[in-house]
């Protein structure tokens, strides 16, 4: 397959959204620097080289069809796609991490070479976070919950976020 | 204390002083921490963003109020404050130009000496930062993980045994840290070593920005040293990294003041010279200019080529000079036009006179 923006061979499929459709480009590593790398403003982050990382990792070796349907995948907690991170190179919640994991494997080795954390630990609940990561997903739920009129619902989902906010706080000892 | 307190001094971390401060302005360490039972910022909700910001001050008050965090500390609500004021806190390094322009509620708190800050929902919803004159990395360290725990203390934090402290951007994630250092140098620039040494740094890792964070462009010669990695070494070993590096740069950059001073002492001092001179009697200048020979004054004094000039007026007068720093001062709102001719006077009226080693206040 031919570059669509040249005539060098295609080596990077890149899945975009134009007006809300996904849209395939095949581009070469050059013509798919060039487009990956953000305006002028943003430039000034790290986006370029984030942005750069991540297709060099997704897009090699995916077919189109294949990086298509990683790109629907969407975080059960804060309902991010991996195509909306992928766009703007920031995770929507702690449990990105844990959904994402294998995606970002790759990405996290590229950029600090290394996939343990070794530093500092946090004194409190260092096991527990992600239970209380549990509590957006619970949260958005009871919204919709109220917003669709479903009062039982929404009250048995409060419920559940008192629990587990009580049993963290008597972990906490108060 | 008020905002407009700090107006009129000028922090910790352009003292001046500690170890090499001719040449390492200053030391400083950042912690990127998230609330567990939040979406990051990216996709939190206007409520979401206004129930961290409250959760966060309730902890700072309760700190405040059990004698933890200092009585005196101030705590802005960035998004209600005027852009005037949002542009002062950037050019005090206070906030981050990010935090400045984003949307939706954000705070930060303010240590009365300056020597930290935190902000509430920047990228992350936490960024501790700990600022310091000269070269301190351990001091910094020490004083951010402190006040990491004593936040800690009271909230939970998104964390993951395998990857550390969860962040919204994946090259933040495990320690959180940037360790930083910002660097004057001068004389390798005039002797075009400097994309040499950035090269050099890049290799190790290790990132090069100007004075105002991200991206910017360095402005003056001051350029601030920090490491990419943050997952699978420790705060220590990273700090270290920082640290060694240091030393390094701070002997190229001697090195090329002595070869300046013994091939071209005259074309040296002629440049410090007229730097000092138009800064004495310019009646319009702009930012650019000012931070560009300020710059060649600060080296001046260092060689001993000016005298009666003391550092920390000129690292007073660099901040000073930016654009919402005069607007404070005067009190008064002024275009760029006025700006100019606002900052010229106020340089004339602190580098003519002054008697040796006087830090005034306004
Ligand atoms: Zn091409
Ligand atoms: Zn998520």
């Amino acid at each position: 397959m031919k570059c669509q923006k040249c005539d060098r061979p295609a080596t990077f499929h890149i899945t975009d959204l134009v007006d809300g459709e996904p849209s395939e480009l095949h581009l070469c590593e050059e013509c798919a620097q060039s487009f990956l790398a953000p305006s002028q403003e943003e430039a000034q982050d790290v986006m370029p080289a984030m942005a750069g990382l991540l297709a060099q990792h997704l897009a090699v070796g995916e077919t189109a069809d294949e990086l298509a349907r990683l790109d629907q995948r969407a975080c059960p907690v804060c309902g991010i796609t991996f195509l909306q991170f992928r766009k703007q190179g920031r995770l929507g919640c702690p449990h990105d991490y844990v959904f994402f994991e294998k995606e970002l494997e790759p990405l996290l080795m590229s950029i600090h070479d290394q996939t343990q954390h070794v530093g500092k630990v946090p004194k409190r609940c260092p096991h527990g976070a992600d239970q209380q990561t549990q509590l957006i997903r619970l949260r958005r739920e009871m919204k919709e919950a109220v917003s669709s009129e479903e009062y039982e619902r929404a009250s048995e989902i409060r419920d559940k976020i008192r629990e587990i906010e009580a049993g963290f706080r008597e972990a906490k000892g108060e | 204390m008020t905002l407009d307190d700090l107006a009129s001094t000028s922090g910790e971390w352009l003292r001046g002083s500690g170890p090499e401060s001719d040449i390492v302005i200053s030391s400083r360490i950042r912690l990127a921490r998230n609330l567990a039972d939040f979406p990051f910022i990216s996709r939190a909700t206007d409520a979401d963003r206004a129930e961290i910001e409250r959760i966060l001050h309730g902890r700072v008050e309760s700190l405040r109020t059990a004698g933890k965090a200092p009585a005196e500390s101030l705590y802005l609500k960035v998004s209600e404050l005027p852009e005037v004021d949002r542009q002062f806190l950037v050019e005090r390094q206070l906030i981050s130009r990010e935090h400045a322009q984003s949307e939706g509620a954000r705070a930060v708190v303010v240590d009365p000496s300056e020597r930290f800050s935190v902000m509430i929902n920047e990228e992350d919803h936490l960024r501790i930062q700990v600022m310091h004159s000269g070269l301190a990395l351990n001091e910094a360290w020490e004083q951010a993980t402190k006040l990491d725990d004593m936040i800690e203390e009271q909230v939970t934090y998104a964390y993951n045994e395998r990857l550390g402290y969860l962040t919204a951007c994946p090259t933040n994630t495990g320690t959180g840290v940037r360790v930083s250092v910002m660097l004057h140098l001068p004389a390798l620039a005039i002797t075009r070593q400097i994309e040499k040494v950035f090269k050099s740094l890049h290799k190790i890792n290790l990132a090069v920005r100007g004075l105002y964070g991200e991206g910017s462009q360095a402005t003056g010669d001051f350029y601030q040293i920090s490491n990419q990695v943050t997952l699978g070494q420790t705060e220590e070993e990273l700090a270290k990294k920082v640290a060694d590096v240091v030393p390094v740069l701070i002997d190229y950059e001697r090195q090329a003041r002595s070869f300046l001073i013994e091939n071209s002492q005259e074309t040296l001092h002629d440049r410090v010279s007229r730097a000092f001179g138009i800064l004495r009697t310019a009646q319009t200048i702009s930012s650019e200019e000012t931070m560009h020979l300020l710059s060649s004054v600060r080296m001046g004094i260092n060689l001993g080529l000016i005298g009666d000039l003391a550092i920390p007026t000129v690292n007073k007068l660099l901040i000073h000079t930016q654009p919402a720093h005069l607007q404070k001062l005067s009190g008064v709102e002024l275009d760029q036009a006025d700006r100019n001719i606002e900052r010229a006077t106020y340089l004339r009226r602190h580098l003519n006179g002054e008697s040796k080693g006087n830090v005034s206040h306004n």
